[in-house]
């Protein structure tokens, strides 16, 4: 039904293509490689962190709801834009776009008012504890109200679209692209930066365990029970960048600009199977060893690999130090310089141990942008590369 | 309406209504307190909260939608577990005559956009109460469960995608599970692995590390089909119970819905 729509539309537009549209097209579709997508949305979320009493105004954010869909109708009579939107098991991807947009808004805008009344030291939106009302029949009502609709909304839905069905499954039939369930594509998406024992099994185990951990480690006891930014704007900006960024950015880039062979591919670019596979990278371990040695062209360094133990060292070790030096000084020397410096006020509040385990958290959380970074502007494939044990990073 | 009144004394004046509730219509506060204290169901509320914390705008409803759509994913799952039988022979055919012979065929519907749909609440609930601190003391605790309840949701929607036994099914999970391999230690192509071995016999390979634990194969096959069905039908969805109770017990015993002291 949704497919006969489209096509009168398409063809109402009379088959004329549109110079200026078409550049446009093209630059968005630019704009969404990795580098540009993910780099453009960082810096929209630290905006939006910083003029948060500005955007939340209802006009304003109104305004922006309203560009947005605009933006996203008319991307619609893109062909290739909208085979991917209206798959079916694609759409909770819009539900998700709009309805963590409008929550968002709901709790930024709830942190701006409170904000602005404990300037000017006014209670707040949630005071008044002693402000009791029944259960039944406010709450009960409520909820038995939030069920109905709830339950139209997911029936309409299912009158409307169709779950979808695919061929039997036939083992020999690798479709390409190959993708995980929609929720996890952010996962997969970081398996283009990371080995799958750190995407797919330490990464996923380390979010898990921060969340859990996140109440222990928190220690400001200010702004708890009601939305506030400027009583804790650090932890707020962190959990943000995690959940916007690293969560749901990269699942709709998994969505919608992952094409065969996992190429990137823009919203209104046609899905060529055919396109050559990324170029080769490179590790640390060939940067220092041959590359620099040939940018310096000193007599005593000849460029080249080790392949010979060292003292007790075996000759992967000899190979891969300069990557060990690396993650090893990230992981271990950068906390304590960080605790006397930035995180100084951080660490006396914290102590030694909750320290600890906040610095493994949040550095395994900014290694996955520090790599795409690296990975973008200088092709880095891995700090530290022994894959006699699998073991890279 | 005099007619329609005296029907309804009628009914709440006979032996049968008063056994059932014990008090009468909710009209003022101890009738009203009596409504809740005398369900089973509905005391998991308190009888009276504060106002700020049933503010729609508060709590967004998240966690209550989340919960309501857990049950519709019981009710309709239950339903198709009648018509659904996990072998591949008939999987798939199942569904497909599923979708052409059952009666108000929404079933099949409703059950996968209710997932979508619980796996999106979840997350907001989440942050809403992350962005309105209620995981700090004293519900730090509550706060853990939750995470658990968000892993075991996912992997509720994950084991459930095998079943139609299609090309998506089968591919998505394929990918999924991929990840399996990589375990450190556990997994024959995980860092570690290989230093696992007895006499130079390796003791992970592809037909003995976690992979094979979670497929009860080396590739996706008859034996994760069953592994997943039994795990998204009954294993996933009881623990999950259990931890919602729990969840909801911890809300009331950490002093109901959180606000400013
Ligand atoms: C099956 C999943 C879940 C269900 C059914 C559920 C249900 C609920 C309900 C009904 C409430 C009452 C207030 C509200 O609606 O916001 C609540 C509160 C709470 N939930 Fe959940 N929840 C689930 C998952 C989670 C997750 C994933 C987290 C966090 C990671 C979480 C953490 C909390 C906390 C800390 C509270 C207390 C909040 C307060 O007192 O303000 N829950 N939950």
């Amino acid at each position: 039904m949704i497919d006969t729509y489209w096509q009168l539309l398409a063809s109402a537009e009379g088959g004329h293509s549109d110079g200026l549209i078409d550049r446009l097209k093209s630059t968005i579709d630019y704009l969404c490689a990795p580098e540009y997508f993910v780099t453009l949305t960082t810096l929209l979320l630290i905006v939006a962190l910083l003029t948060y009493k500005i955007w939340t105004k209802p006009k304003v954010a109104g305004l922006i709801f309203a560009a947005f869909t605009f933006f996203y109708v008319a991307s619609m009579f893109d062909e290739d834009f909208f085979k991917i939107i209206k798959k079916p098991d694609n759409v909770p991807i819009t539900m998700m776009i709009y309805f963590t947009g409008f929550c968002t808004w709901l709790g930024f805008r709830q942190a701006a008012i409170n904000d602005d009344r404990m300037k000017r030291g006014e209670p707040l939106l949630e005071s008044g504890a002693d402000d009791k009302v029944l259960v039944w029949p406010d709450l009960v009502y409520t909820e038995l109200i939030a069920l109905v609709l709830c339950t139209a909304f997911l029936v309409v839905w299912a009158i409307v679209l169709k779950a979808p069905l695919e061929p039997p499954a036939n083992p020999t039939n690798i479709p390409n692209p190959s993708k995980a369930p929609w929720y996890f594509l952010g996962l997969q998406e970081l398996l283009v930066y990371f080995d799958p024992w750190i995407a797919g099994v330490l990464l996923p185990g380390l979010i898990i365990v921060g969340l859990i951990a996140l109440p222990y480690i928190d220690k400001n006891p200010r702004g708890n029970g009601y939305y506030t930014l400027r009583e804790r704007p650090f932890v707020i900006s962190v959990f943000m960048f995690g959940f916007v960024i690293m969560w749901c950015v990269l699942i709709v880039l998994g969505t919608f600009l992952r094409g065969p062979n996992w190429n990137l591919f823009g919203p209104f670019e046609t899905w060529d199977p055919h396109r050559p596979a990324a170029l080769l990278n490179i590790n640390v371990s060939d940067v220092f060893w041959v590359v620099l040695p040939e940018r310096l062209a000193l007599s005593w360094w000849k460029p080249g690999l080790p392949d010979q133990p060292f003292l007790f060292l075996p000759a992967y070790l000899v190979r891969e130090a300069p990557g060990l030096v690396l993650v090893g000084g990230y992981f271990f020397v950068l906390p304590v310089f960080l605790a006397q410096t930035v995180f100084r006020r951080i660490y006396r509040e914290i102590g030694f141990v909750r320290y600890c385990v906040f610095w493994l958290l949040l550095s395994w959380m900014f290694i996955v942008p520090i790599k795409m970074v690296l990975r973008w502007l200088f092709n880095m494939k891995y700090f530290v590369a022994i894959t006699e044990f699998f073991f890279n990073i | 309406m005099g007619l329609f009144n005296a029907v309804g004394n009628y009914f709440r004046d006979s032996q049968v209504w008063g056994s059932i509730f014990r008090h009468g219509v909710p009209r003022d506060r101890r009738t009203r307190a009596m409504a809740i204290l005398s369900n089973v169901f509905l005391h998991l509320h308190p009888v009276a909260v504060r106002k700020s914390g049933i503010r729609l705008s508060f709590t967004w409803c998240m966690g209550g939608l989340t919960f309501f759509l857990f049950i519709a994913e019981t009710i309709s799952g239950v339903l198709l577990m009648f018509y659904y039988r996990p072998v591949v022979e008939y999987a798939y055919t199942d569904i497909v005559g599923l979708r052409a012979h059952v009666t108000l065929g929404l079933l099949r519907e409703i059950h996968r956009w209710g997932a979508h749909a619980m796996v999106i609440a979840i997350w907001l609930h989440m942050l809403r109460v992350f962005l309105t601190g209620s995981y700090k003391p004293p519900r730090e605790f509550n706060w853990g469960v939750g995470v658990i309840l968000l892993t075991l949701t996912l992997l509720l929607s994950f084991t459930g995608y095998l079943l139609p036994w299609d090309q998506l099914a089968i591919w998505a999970i394929t990918v999924g599970s991929n990840m399996a391999r990589a375990t450190p230690f556990a997994g024959h192509e995980g860092p570690g692995a290989a230093l696992l071995q007895v006499g130079g016999v390796p003791l992970i390979h592809g037909g003995s590390d976690a992979r094979f634990l979670l497929l009860g194969g080396t590739v996706v096959g008859p034996g994760a089909l069953l592994r997943f069905y039994v795990l998204h039908c009954i294993f996933i969805p009881v623990v999950v119970s259990v931890l919602i109770a729990v969840h909801f017990w911890r809300v009331r015993k950490d002093g109901g819905i959180s606000g400013p002291l």
